[in-house]
């Protein structure tokens, strides 16, 4: 039972950063039907941000602390809001209103120039991630053993949800860029900026994804350019799984493939833990073809 | 108020519209008449700049908005309640209404046009925690006419209010487009397939016929016409 709930909590908090990266899939998609694959390597990079700040603001013996953990985990989401943007504007955007599939292979095409482009100009071999916070300090609750890390990941990543759905559910943005998912030429007639929204979008998803990105990094030492590939991939199929454009969908796919991936890592299928998400996910789609909580629609991708 | 002079669009290869000129003056009802597939929505689309045109001039209030953008032209005072109403499903009532003033800073006044359109429209009022995807298709053409006016437009578009729609709500869906009219001094452009209605409320009607204007006339002329009577009236 312990061990039950022990591994309820990792597999949580792994979910966790699977469902920061998943939101911005599907709030891409529920806009513009694409998938932005991507959007994995803003996670990647949303780490090395904080990895360079990291070592900008706490130079060797500086004393680490929670201000200094905040300002870099909140100047990496907003560096990662601009280069989303930015990728939308000189990329995504001139290809508006060309087939799916153009955009699609464009999308890879960015995701492998994020990832060569890392591995040249800082280098392919994986970097210590500096201790922001210092060394873990263990937590005990209850049967669940984690350490302040681990609890961090959980925490923000619950405050980030709660932020967003404030956002979509109470703003007046947040309320155009849902009827912009519905229908973007009813939005236009409101006087909504479609391209206005769509940058918002991807500034949001992207900013998530970094955050993913720092939490990750700093409860596995290491980071890499290519550490966004299966993460991203992960993250997609999680919110395939919560129905792919819905929200709650993406945070609810997350989490359980977070905890179907712990549980079968300390299993005797360990050994296929991945191919395990993607069992489940073909397994789902065939009885639910619009994931979790998505509609079922016929769509030609 | 809206003037439409020589207009073309295209579909790929295919014209729709080849040469369409018309003229709505400020605080009229106009109508637009015409069979399936005339060209009517694509004339409407083409007004609020949903579909580019390959020729032709569009002037609202003698100003050229010819290659504005949707959202700048609701911004100038055209609003477009769209074929098919094309409401916020996934969004409730409130806050359907709610992006109809998305451009609006003025506190007080859309709030009044709120208080305007719930006494129009009851239904709505009642209805407004409700998503809009529950409402009947009566009920969300309510709603897309008050989300129209919610961005309180000078001219207001409408694509065939009766679509689809119970006849006994078409005619409350039209007398309340004639109050809109007088009440709010709206200048409105009505496209119909309902020709006796649409006659009846409009002061002018022009005949589409595929992608041509084929007559126009005062609405009383029109509906005394035996080719109008023949081919859109039943006879
Ligand atoms: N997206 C499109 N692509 C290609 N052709 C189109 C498209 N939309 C409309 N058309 C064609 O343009 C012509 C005019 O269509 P339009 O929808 O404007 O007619 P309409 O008068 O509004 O008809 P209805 O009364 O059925 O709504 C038709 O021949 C139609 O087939
Ligand atoms: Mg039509």
């Amino acid at each position: 039972m312990d061990s039950f709930l022990q591994q309820l909590y990792n597999g949580l908090s792994l979910g966790a950063i699977y469902a920061l990266i998943a939101l911005g899939y599907t709030m891409v998609y529920g806009i513009l039907r694409f998938i932005n694959f991507a959007h994995g390597e803003i996670f990647m990079v949303g780490a090395y941000v904080a990895y360079f700040l990291a070592g900008w603001f706490l130079p060797d013996g500086a004393a680490s602390s929670w201000l200094m953990f905040l300002l870099i985990l909140m100047l990496s989401m907003a560096i990662c809001a601009l280069l989303g943007i930015g990728i939308e504007w000189t990329v995504y955007r001139p290809l508006r209103n060309r087939p799916r599939l153009t955009v699609l292979i464009t999308a890879i095409g960015v995701s492998l120039f994020l990832q060569y482009g890392g591995q040249t100009f800082i280098g392919a071999d994986p970097k210590a991630f500096p201790k922001i916070l210092g060394d873990p300090v263990q937590v005990n609750m209850g049967p669940v053993t984690t350490n302040n890390l681990e609890l961090l990941v959980l925490v923000i990543t619950l405050i980030l949800m709660f932020a967003l759905r404030f956002f979509v559910m109470k703003t007046k943005l947040g309320k155009a860029m849902r009827a912009v998912s519905h229908n973007i030429q009813a939005s236009s007639l409101m006087g909504i900026n479609n391209d206005q929204v769509i940058a918002v979008t991807f500034a949001v998803g992207s900013a998530l994804a970094a955050a993913g990105g720092v939490l990750y990094a700093m409860n596995y030492p290491t980071i890499d350019p290519l550490m966004g590939l299966l993460p991203g991939l992960k993250a997609f199929v999680a919110a395939v799984l919560g129905g792919i454009g819905n929200i709650p969908g993406a945070a609810l796919g997350g989490l359980i493939l977070g905890v179907v991936e712990t549980f079968a890592a300390g299993s005797v299928v360990s050994d296929y833990k991945d191919a395990i998400a993607f069992g489940l996910l073909v397994l789902l789609l065939l009885f639910r073809p619009g994931g979790l909580l998505g509609k079922a629609t016929v769509e030609k991708v | 108020m809206l003037d439409v002079a020589n207009i073309k669009v295209k579909y790929g290869q295919i014209e729709a519209l080849h040469d369409v000129s018309i003229s709505v003056p400020e605080g009229k009802i106009v109508t637009l008449i015409g069979a399936n597939g005339a060209g009517k929505t694509t004339l409407l689309r083409s007004l609020s700049g949903l579909l580019p045109l390959s020729n032709g001039k569009v002037e609202l209030h003698g100003e050229d908005i010819t290659r504005e953008k949707p959202h700048r032209r609701v911004a100038r005072g055209l609003a477009h309640v769209p074929e098919g109403r094309m409401v916020f499903a996934n969004l409730s009532i409130a806050e359907n209404l709610e992006m109809g003033a998305f451009l609006r800073k003025d506190k007080d006044g859309i709030s009044k046009d709120l208080a305007y359109v719930y006494e129009l429209f009851p239904r709505l009022e009642e209805r407004k925690r409700q998503q809009a995807g529950t409402l009947s298709g009566g009920e969300q053409q309510m709603l897309a006419i008050g989300r129209a006016l919610m961005s309180a437009p000078q001219c207001l578009m409408l694509d065939e209010p009766s679509l689809g729609i119970a006849p006994i709500l078409t005619r409350i869906i039209f007398d309340k487009i004639v109050e809109i009219n007088q009440e709010r001094k709206l200048t409105i452009l009505l496209v119909e397939q309902n020709v006796n209605l649409a006659l009846e409320i409009s002061s002018f009607g022009y005949v589409i016929e595929t992608g041509n204007i084929l007559f126009e006339g005062s609405s009383q002329d029109l509906r005394n016409d035996p080719r109008v009577r023949e081919a859109y009236m039943g006879g």
